[in-house]
């Protein structure tokens, strides 16, 4: 089980609290939590990735583990202790606008 | 009794403002989406509950919401509203606005001109206007940025280019003003299905006859010494157009600089700026009921986006032009310095005409008497990006 913690905007899209489980098949790694994630929450696709590149946005950020994992490959794996369920994938609007 | 609702999208959500038809006291609710950037609520002219809205953000990009009950609640199109969705693939993609690059056009277009004169690929951002249909309350059109227009024929759950008007031969020419290069414009003409008139920042105005299939420049008679050859096909910064629907062949037009005019339907444009203050604005509209009586709201330049001398003045011209008489009754005469956005006015249809706008400053003001006085609905709202009314019966 797969803990992703969502910025407050976009869990009013969802309709969701501040946490989401998601079960995801395969190796965990920043695309296969996306797509179980906007699979679950079709509501969300398009606002954390583009549609079409499904590139990051650019004011996003994606921590785990007090790690900045938002310049890692889509595929490369996540932390074990997110894959475990033990920590939660946070997706985070970037500070900007003063 | 007849009743009527403004829709105002703001910086930080929407709000619906709803009175009777004596227009004095109001109602309002909100903020809805509160946080996000609403450019634009309008509702279908078929079916008055059905209302669309662009809620956008620098974060989480581009929604679309719509309601099917006059604005109590709402719902990305594709995800009913007030059940939770279903795993799986989504049903719609609301949101997902892709220019055609499938050479549906004959020459599909992936650069326009950026600031520094370089070619530049279009990039989507957001929708600035949405323009549901007349006649079916799940068509509607969206104009967006980077300039393109597109077209929902399912409520809103699907978009598709009307690539023909972004693959026109003047394509690369085409540039973005200071808040980007958005087709912000959308006039459907009510005597012929046919015919869409749009206006883009900083390309100009383009017609189509064929339903959105093919476009063609009608900048004739403009001038703009902004660029290199001032009456130059393309490369005008219109703000705004306005049509009184009751004689769709008329158009009024706020340039960057000039108030103009078109009595054949954008073939040909003059300018009717006349005695006002200063010939810079966004806004322009049109009586319902008086087809030569037409309002502005003068800035006072393009390096200062606020009214002239700390006066809040709508500019009535009862002649269709040339000639204008400033409106101050109930509008501050001192100390204002806000500004009006192009989508920010409109008109309803009762006897007598309402006009309505709102400002920079987080203001809504109404008129019930055609613009003789004024009445702010609102005063402390964020800043005002948007206004839409609805007349109902």
């Amino acid at each position: 089980m797969i803990r992703v913690e969502l910025p407050q905007h976009l869990r009013t899209l969802a309709h969701v609290g501040r946490e989401v489980t998601l079960d995801v098949e395969g190796p965990v790694t920043q695309r296969s939590v996306l797509d179980a994630l906007e699979a679950q929450y079709p509501m969300l696709r398009g606002t954390i990735r583009d549609h079409d590149t499904l590139k990051r946005r650019a004011f996003l950020r994606f921590f785990a583990c007090e790690q900045d994992l938002s310049h890692e490959a889509p595929d490369a794996p996540l932390p074990e202790a997110v894959a475990s369920g033990k920590e939660v994938f946070l997706i985070i609007g970037a500070i900007a606008g003063g | 009794m007849s009743r009527v609702r403004v829709l105002v999208g703001t910086r930080k959500g929407a709000f619906i403002l709803e009175s009777d038809g004596k227009r004095e006291k109001w109602d309002v609710s909100g903020p809805h989406f509160a946080g996000w950037e609403l450019y634009h609520l309008k509702g279908s002219p078929a079916d008055p509950n059905r209302i669309y809205a662009s809620q956008t953000s620098g974060w989480f990009g581009q929604i679309i919401q719509r309601s099917d009950d006059g604005g109590k609640t709402w719902h990305q199109p594709g995800t009913p509203a007030g059940q939770a969705p279903e795993p799986g693939p989504p049903k719609a993609v609301s949101n997902k606005f892709v220019y055609d690059a499938s050479g549906e056009s004959g020459k599909p277009l992936t650069t326009h001109q950026w600031y520094d004169g370089t070619q530049h690929p279009w990039e989507f951002k957001r929708v600035w206007h949405l323009e549901p249909s007349l006649t079916d309350p799940n068509t509607v059109y969206a104009g967006v940025e980077d300039a393109a227009i597109f077209r929902s024929t399912d409520g809103g759950e699907n978009w598709k280019e009307l690539s023909g008007l972004r693959g026109h031969d003047t394509g690369p020419k085409w540039q973005p003003g200071a808040g980007g290069m958005c087709l912000h414009t959308i006039i459907l003409d009510p005597s012929n299905p046919q015919r869409i008139v749009i206006a883009i920042s900083a390309a100009g105005a383009f017609r189509s006859d064929d339903a959105g299939k093919s476009w063609k420049p009608i900048n004739k008679g403009l001038y703009s010494k902004y660029i290199p050859n001032p009456t130059a096909e393309v490369g005008h910064c219109v703000h705004h157009i306005a049509m009184n629907p009751k004689r769709p062949g008329v158009l009024f037009m706020q340039k960057h600089w000039d108030v103009m005019r078109s009595d054949d339907a954008g073939d040909s444009w003059r300018e009717i700026s006349g005695n006002l203050p200063t010939d810079f604005g966004f806004v322009i509209d049109v009586h319902s009921h008086e087809p030569e009586t037409i309002y502005v709201i003068p800035i006072k330049s393009d390096g200062e986006h606020f009214v002239p001398e700390g006066k809040l003045r709508v500019y009535r011209s009862r002649t269709g032009g040339n000639e204008w008489e400033a409106l101050t009754k109930g509008l501050p005469q001192k100390d204002c310095y806000v500004n009006v956005l192009r989508d920010a006015m409109a008109v309803d249809t009762l006897d007598k005409c309402g006009i309505y706008f709102g400002t920079s400053g987080g203001q809504v003001y109404a008129s019930a008497d055609a613009g003789d006085s004024w009445n702010a609905i609102v005063r402390d709202l964020p800043a005002v990006l948007s206004i839409e009314v609805q007349t109902l019966a």
